[in-house]
């Protein structure tokens, strides 16, 4: 998985979903489960993190001359 | 003469009869323009109404408030239909208004089925041309009035949802000349720059020339082409505009809008914990699993009497090499016999035998059968095997 840190929360999300039916089909050897069942706790926390994280930002663009900038609301 | 004079009361009492009684002005048609408009904090609406040269004063209570499908402001062309009386206290005479309609609404209605049906037709409504909304958006560009309550609404709903959301305000004017252009360029920019995941285009309730710009042919273009997803959130949820058709998705309100762009993080939250739970369940159901079957395995016999087998094995060895054992014994005795067999055979066959009965064999003393008298001289010597023995001679 590249990128691990860039990876959008739906994807995340729909990676999770995936790894959870995978696992709950109880087909995998248990090699293939346990890594399975890691890279979901991984994705799982990647996503609270990304909720957590998530900069509050509420900003008002600016059109000038040179193009559009960014300014804190309120 | 005497004087017979009537109370002001009594007058106002005969015009508010006289007034009263008259058929036409029970149920006038006005047109005009608002002023002084207040509406009261009882719900009714207090306002003027006046053309160039004169004005009369007019009153809507609030049972016929709701019936709007605008909000009054000054300035504002109306008809309003309602009853000519007079306030007998005051002395003046007003409208007492039952509906109202903005004028020239007409040519606006018109212009605005012939811009549907005509976007329509070139598919700009379509389903098939709709995007889908972002499930989780990184950032929502909002482009709505810088000030007010739409905003604010969004920011508040959003921000509830998600503590840490990011919001862009591209502030464009929502009504009056000019604001059709803001809003596309606005449109355009967002995209052009890629400044958000998904739009919400809002505004809050007005009258049909106040909405106006979201009826322009100029943003229906700008929301259709549009890259990024866009949530219209025009007017009440009784107003349809161009705007709501083309866009993406339609919000009855600002705050639905924003509702529908921002995810609930404690609603995801839980989502994340059913995942984990799942996925510790499973990992958890498929190590008992496993632990039975290593179980069940331990518990048969291979594992439980493990001698057994070899032990079964050292006999069938043992029974091997006594096969092996008698196979040779007996190619031995068989070969023994052949052998005697053989052996006398020879005996019989034997010169040896021939010798014993007075023959001898003739030889040189290199050993070399003589069979010829041929070819021998005097004082040769020979030797003579006997069946006993040899004896050198010499021939004479």
């Amino acid at each position: 998985m590249k990128n691990e840190n860039n990876i959008n929360f739906e994807d995340a999300m729909k990676k999770l979903e995936e790894i959870a039916v995978e696992l709950e089909k109880n087909d995998l050897d248990l090699d293939t489960s346990v890594s399975k069942f890691e890279e979901g706790m991984k994705l799982s926390k990647q996503c609270s993190k990304m909720l957590e994280d998530a900069e509050k930002r509420i900003s008002v663009l600016i059109q000038t001359e040179k193009g559009i900038s960014e300014e804190d609301f309120e | 003469m005497e004087y017979n004079p009537i109370t002001v009361t009594d007058l106002n009492r005969y015009i508010k009869t006289k007034v009263d009684n008259d058929e036409y002005l029970n149920n006038v048609l006005v047109k005009g323009e608002i002023s002084n408009f207040k509406h009261h904090y009882t719900g009714h609406m207090y306002f003027t109404l006046k053309d160039e040269n004169s004005l009369i004063k007019c009153i809507m209570f609030k049972t016929y408030t709701p019936n709007l499908k605008f909000v009054p402001r000054d300035g504002m062309k109306v008809m309003v239909l309602g009853t000519v009386s007079v306030f007998e206290r005051d002395g003046v005479y007003q409208i007492y208004c039952k509906a109202m309609q903005e004028d020239g609404m007409g040519s606006l209605y018109t212009a605005y089925e012939e811009l549907k049906n005509k976007l329509e037709k070139q598919g700009l409504f379509d389903n098939k041309y709709k995007k889908q909304i972002p499930k989780f958006p990184k950032c929502i560009g909002v482009l709505t009035a810088s000030t007010g309550s739409v905003i604010r609404d969004i920011i508040n709903v959003s921000t509830r949802r998600n503590p840490n959301c990011y919001i862009k305000l591209f502030p464009v004017p929502v009504q009056g000349k000019g604001a059709s252009d803001k809003i596309s360029d606005a449109i355009k920019t967002m995209n052009k720059y890629k400044l958000a995941d998904v739009i919400i285009l809002a505004r809050g309730g007005g009258s049909l020339e106040d909405l106006w710009p979201f009826n322009e042919e100029i943003v229906a273009h700008a929301i259709f082409d549009s890259e990024i997803p866009i949530i219209s959130a025009v007017g009440h949820e009784t107003d349809f505009t161009i705007a709501d058709f083309v866009a993406d998705l339609r919000a009855p309100t600002p705050s639905a809008a924003a509702e529908l762009a921002v995810p609930n993080v404690t609603d995801l939250l839980l989502d994340l914990d059913k995942y984990d739970n799942r996925l510790k369940s499973s990992l958890r159901k498929k190590l008992e699993l496993m632990r039975l079957r290593y179980e069940k395995c331990i518990a048969g016999a291979a594992f439980k009497d493990p001698l057994k087998n070899i032990n079964e094995k050292y006999i069938l060895i043992d029974m091997k090499i006594k096969q092996i054992h008698n196979s040779i014994t007996n190619r031995i005795k068989d070969n023994k016999t052949k052998m005697i067999e053989l052996i006398t055979k020879l005996d019989t066959l034997s010169p040896l035998k021939t010798l014993s009965r007075g023959y001898t064999i003739t030889t040189d003393l290199g050993g070399k059968v003589v069979n010829s008298s041929k070819g021998l001289n005097k004082d040769d010597e020979l030797i003579l095997k006997f069946h006993d023995g040899n004896t050198n001679v010499k021939v004479i």
